[in-house]
C-alpha cells in the first residue's frame, strides 16, 4: 500500500464511526474511552508495533461487552492475530491499556489473566490423551480428582465426545480435534475466550456445523468470546459484532446486518458481501441526501454517508439486490441505461452482468420470475435504484 | 467400468492377463533402473566395508594356522588324552618332526608359535628354535631327539595349549576379551586378578560414554532450545557456529584441547592467575578421564544439537502458548508440553552421541592417558602394535554387539521411529 493511503486511514475512520453513532441501533461504538463504563474487556489507546519503524495496531479503542459474542474480521495481515495475542498477554501493548472486568491487565502474566484460548492448530498436547489435555487446566489449579473427573466428562459430553477420553488427538479427526480444543478452553470456566481462526482447517461443511456448535455454546455459557477469522461469511453468522480490521485500524464496529446494509467506508462495503462500485464527483449536498455526477456524466442521487466536500471525488457502493431491472415509475430515484452481458443462471436467482456508466462489471441479482423471463446478453435494460440503497463513500486510495 | 473379470473371479487387463501380474511386469522395470543406480554404491560399500568388517569379524573364532602348519601331529594328537599326566607317545612325536620339517621349509613355524604365544608366553622361542634345531636330526626315536632340542617338547603343560587350540575354530579369542581363559585341562577360568583388563575396560568405556552423553545433553539441549527459539535468520546464523568445528579435523580439535587443558595450559594458567587453585596444586585435567570427557564432550556436541534442534523446532510455539494459557506457569508449560515433545530428539541424540562415544579412538588415544583410554585404544594396540587380530576382532564384536543391543533396547523403550535426525 502506498505510504499516502496509509496516513489518510485513521482521519477516514474517525468519520466513519461519526457516521456510524447515528445509523447504528445505539450500540456501542469504540470511541474514546470513558464511554461505556461497564465494558468487560477494554482496549484503550492501544498501539503496537513489532519492530519500532512501523505500527501494526494503531490507536485502537475497543469496548467489548460481557457476555458478548465479538469478531475481528479483515484481511490477512490486518493486526487480528497481534490483538488477540496482546489481550491473552503474549505479546505486550507498545502503548495504551487493556482493561479486563474493569483491572488494567498489562502487568498481569498471561498465565493469571484466566482467559480461555482456542488456537488455529488446535495445539492440543500430542503425548497426552484427550481427558488428560482436558484435565490440564483443572490440575493447574490444584482442583480434587473427583471434581476433575466430573468436570472434563462435562466438558467431553458439551462437545459430544464422551467416549474419546482415552485416545490421544492424533487418532482424532480434524472437526473432533477442533472440538475437544473448544472443550479445553472452556472447561475451567475462563471470564473470557479467545478463538484465533478456530476453524479455518476444516472443510467447509464441517465449518459450517462447527460454526453453529460454538454459537450454541456460547449462548448456553453466556461466556464472553473474542473470535478472529478472515472468513466474512463466518463472522456474519457467528456475531453479535464485528469489527472490521483493515492495516491496523477497526474500519467499522457494527452488528452484522448494519455492517452489511450500512458500511460505513468503501473499504467496509467492498470487504462485506458483494459491492457494485461507480466513481464520480460529489456535485450538490442536501442534509443526508446528495447528488453525485458519475466520470461518464451521469447524475446519481445516494446518501451522503463519508464525502469530502463538494468537488471531491466518491465512491458509490450499491448491493447487487438493491439495484431494479426496468423499475416502474416512481419506484426509484435514479435510473440508468445498460446493457445485459451475461446471464449466470442460479436457480432463485439470476446473476446478470450488466455493462452501466462506462463499468462492464456492474452485478444485478434479478428475481427468477416471469417479468425478468426476456432478458437476454445484448439487450437493453434500464436499471433503477432508490435513494438510500446507493450510498456516496470515500473514494479508495488506489482507484 | 471397463475392467475384466477372469474366470477365477481375478481382475485381468484388456489383453487376458492377471492384473497383478501386468502390474508386476510394469513395475519390474523401474524397479531394475532404480537398482542399477545404486549398484555402483552397493558394490562400493560391499568391497570396502562390509567384506573387510566381515573378515576382521571372523578372525575373532578363527584358527586355522595350527592345523595348517601343523597337519599330522593335529591329528596323531586326537588319540591322545590331555586330561591324563603321561607325554604324547612316539608317534606324536614322529608327525611333529616331519611337521616342523616342512613348517621351517616353509617359514610358517614362527606364525604358529606366535599364535600360541598368545594362549601362554614361551611358545614364540619354542617354535623359533625348534625350526632351526630340527633339521639336525637325523633319524628317531624323535621323542627324546625333540625334547633334547628343546626341554619344553617334554612338558606336559606345552601339550595340553596344542590340542586345546588346534580345531579350526576356538572360542579362545572372545574368552580372552572378557578376561577368562581356556585352561590346560580344558575348563574355563577367569584370569588371574592382576591380569583382568577388558571387562574393566569395557565397562569404563561405557561409563565414560554414558558421562559424555549426559554431558552433551545438558549442554546441548539449552543450545537447541535458544536456536529453535530465535528467528530463522538469526538461528541459522549460530547454527553455523554449531558446525564450525566440523570445518576443523578432530586431530586440530583435539590438540587444542591439549594446549587448553595441560598443567601449563591455557586454563590451569587461568585458575592460578584468578587464584582459584595454588600454583603448585594445579588440577590435572588431561591424561585422565576429565580429559576424555571434556575433550569428547566438546567434539561430540553437534550430534546432540543437531536432532534436538531438528525436532524442537517442529514444536508449535502454540503448544506453550496453550498450556499457560490455561494457567500453567511458564516453567510448568515448559516440562508438561514442550519438554515431552522434544523426547525423540534427546533419544536420537543420546544415542547417536553414545554409540560414537563408546567406539571413540584418536581423541582418547591422545588425551586419555593410561586411566582416560577406552577399548578401541586397546584393540588398535592389537591390530597394529601386538598383532594379536584374533583378540582384536573378538573385542570388535563384543562392542559391535553392546551397541545392538542398546539400539534394540532403545528401539522397544522409545521406538526408532520416533527418532528424528533432521
Ligand atoms: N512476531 C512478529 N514479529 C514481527 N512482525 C509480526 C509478528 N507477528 C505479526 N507481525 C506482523 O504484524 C502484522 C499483523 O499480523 P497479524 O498476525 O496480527 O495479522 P492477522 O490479521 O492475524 O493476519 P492473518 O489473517 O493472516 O492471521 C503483519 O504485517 C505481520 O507481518
Ligand atoms: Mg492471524
Amino acid at each position: 500500500m502506498p505510504g499516502g493511503a496509509r496516513d489518510a486511514l485513521p482521519d477516514m475512520v474517525d468519520e466513519g464511526s461519526d457516521v456510524a453513532e447515528t445509523s447504528s441501533d445505539g450500540v456501542a461504538v469504540g470511541g474514546a474511552g470513558g464511554a461505556n463504563d461497564n465494558a468487560f474487556v477494554r482496549f484503550a489507546e492501544v498501539q503496537k508495533s513489532y519492530d519500532g519503524i512501523s505500527l501494526v495496531v494503531k490507536s485502537l479503542n475497543l469496548d467489548i461487552a460481557k457476555g458478548e459474542f465479538l469478531t475481528m474480521l479483515g484481511p490477512s495481515g490486518s493486526g487480528k492475530t497481534t490483538c488477540l495475542m496482546m489481550l491473552a498477554g503474549f505479546e505486550p501493548a507498545t502503548y495504551g491499556e487493556i482493561y479486563l472486568d474493569g483491572q488494567p491487565i498489562n502487568n498481569v502474566p498471561p498465565h493469571k489473566r484466566d482467559i480461555g484460548m482456542v488456537f488455529q492448530n488446535y495445539a492440543l498436547f500430542p503425548h497426552m490423551t484427550v481427558a488428560e489435555n482436558l484435565a490440564f487446566p483443572l490440575n493447574v489449579r490444584r482442583m480434587g480428582k473427583a471434581e476433575v473427573q466430573e468436570r472434563v466428562q462435562r466438558a467431553l459430553d458439551m462437545v459430544q465426545l464422551g467416549a474419546f477420553g482415552g485416545r490421544r488427538p492424533a487418532q482424532l479427526s480434524g472437526g473432533q480435534q477442533q472440538r475437544v480444543a473448544v472443550a479445553r478452553a472452556l472447561v475451567f470456566d475462563p471470564k473470557l475466550v479467545l478463538m484465533d481462526e478456530p476453524l479455518g482447517a476444516l472443510d467447509k461443511q464441517l465449518r459450517e456445523q462447527m460454526q453453529y456448535e460454538i454459537k450454541h455454546i456460547h449462548e448456553n455459557l453466556e461466556v464472553t468470546v473474542v473470535y478472529v477469522t478472515h472468513d466474512q461469511s463466518e463472522a456474519l453468522t457467528m456475531s453479535n459484532r464485528i469489527a472490521v480490521f483493515n492495516d491496523g485500524v477497526i474500519q467499522q464496529l457494527a452488528p452484522p446486518a448494519d455492517l452489511y446494509e450500512r458500511p460505513d467506508n468503501s473499504f467496509v462495503a467492498q470487504f462485506i458481501g458483494e459491492n457494485n462500485k461507480l466513481t464520480g464527483t460529489l456535485a450538490a449536498r442536501n442534509g443526508t441526501g446528495c447528488e453525485v455526477t458519475l466520470d461518464t456524466g451521469e447524475s446519481v442521487k445516494a446518501l451522503a454517508v463519508n464525502t469530502g466536500a463538494v468537488g471531491e471525488r466518491t465512491m458509490l457502493s450499491l448491493r447487487p439486490e438493491r439495484v431494479m431491472v426496468d423499475p416502474g415509475e416512481g419506484q426509484c430515484d435514479t435510473r440508468v441505461p445498460g446493457r445485459v452481458e451475461e446471464l449466470i443462471y442460479l436457480g432463485d436467482h439470476i446473476r446478470t452482468r450488466i455493462s452501466v456508466c462506462g463499468r462492464d462489471d456492474f452485478i444485478v441479482k434479478v428475481p427468477n420470475s416471469t417479468e425478468h423471463a426476456g432478458l437476454a446478453p445484448g439487450n437493453d435494460v434500464a436499471l433503477g435504484w432508490r435513494l438510500e440503497d446507493c450510498r456516496a463513500l470515500d473514494m479508495p486510495a488506489n482507484e | 467400468m471397463t475392467d475384466v473379470t477372469g474366470t477365477n473371479g481375478e481382475l485381468v487387463t484388456a489383453d487376458g492377463r492377471p492384473l497383478r501380474a501386468s502390474l508386476a511386469r510394469a513395475l519390474r522395470r523401474q524397479k531394475l533402473q532404480a537398482l542399477l543406480l545404486v549398484a555402483p554404491l552397493f558394490l562400493f560399500i560391499l568391497v570396502s566395508f562390509v567384506l573387510p568388517i566381515a573378515d576382521m569379524l571372523f578372525r575373532s573364532v578363527e584358527n586355522s594356522i595350527v592345523a595348517k602348519v601343523l597337519p599330522e601331529t593335529t591329528t596323531a594328537l586326537r588319540s591322545w588324552d590331555p586330561q591324563g599326566d603321561a607325554l604324547p607317545g612316539e608317534e606324536v612325536y614322529a608327525a611333529l618332526y616331519r611337521d616342523m620339517l616342512i613348517a621351517a621349509k616353509n617359514r610358517t613355524a614362527t606364525r604358529v608359535g606366535q599364535r600360541l604365544n598368545y594362549e601362554s608366553s614361551g611358545f614364540s622361542s619354542l617354535f623359533r628354535s625348534s625350526a632351526r634345531k630340527v633339521k639336525r636330526i637325523k633319524a628317531g626315536p624323535y621323542k627324546p631327539a625333540m625334547i633334547k632340542a628343546h626341554k619344553k617338547w617334554g612338558k606336559l603343560e606345552t601339550w595340553q595349549v596344542i590340542a586345546n587350540y588346534n580345531a579350526r575354530y576356538t572360542p579362545g579369542y572372545f574368552y580372552a576379551a572378557v578376561d577368562a581363559r581356556i585352561d590346560t585341562d580344558g575348563g574355563v577360568t577367569m584370569q588371574d586378578e592382576d591380569k583382568r583388563i577388558y571387562v574393566n575396560l569395557f565397562l569404563r568405556t561405557l561409563g565414560l560414554s554414558l558421562t559424555i552423553t549426559l554431558a552433551t545433553l545438558v549442554l546441548g539441549f539449552p543450545a537447541a532450545y535458544l536456536l529453535a527459539l530465535l528467528p530463522t535468520a538469526k538461528s541459522n546464523l549460530l547454527l553455523i557456529l554449531v558446525l564450525l568445528p566440523f570445518w576443523t579435523s578432530l586431530l586440530v580439535r583435539t590438540t587444542a584441547w591439549i594446549a587448553l587443558l595441560q598443567q601449563q595450559g591455557v586454563i590451569n594458567e587461568f585458575l592460578v592467575f584468578l587464584s582459584i587453585v595454588g600454583t603448585d596444586d594445579r588440577p590435572r585435567l588431561i591424561h585422565n578421564q576429565v580429559g576424555t570427557v571434556i575433550a569428547m564432550t566438546h567434539i561430540l556436541l553437534p550430534f546432540m544439537v543437531l536432532p534436538l534442534y531438528s525436532v524442537m523446532k517442529t514444536i508449535p510455539k502454540s503448544y506453550v502458548r496453550a498450556a499457560i494459557s490455561l494457567g500453567a506457569h511458564p516453567w510448568r508449560a515448559f516440562w508438561a508440553v514442550y519438554f515431552p515433545s522434544t523426547v525423540p530428539g534427546i533419544g536420537a541424540g543420546a544415542i547417536l552421541v553414545f554409540i560414537l562415544a563408546i567406539g571413540y579412538y584418536i581423541t582418547p588415544d591422545l588425551v586419555g592417558g593410561t586411566s582416560g583410554t577406552f577399548i578401541s585404544n586397546r584393540i588398535a594396540l592389537h591390530i597394529s602394535s601386538s598383532l594379536n587380530w584374533g583378540l582384536a576382532a573378538a573385542l570388535g564384536v563384543i562392542l559391535l554387539g553392546i551397541v545392538l543391543a542398546l539400539y534394540l533396547l532403545y528401539d522397544k523403550i522409545v521406538g526408532i521411529d520416533n527418532m528424528k535426525l533432521g
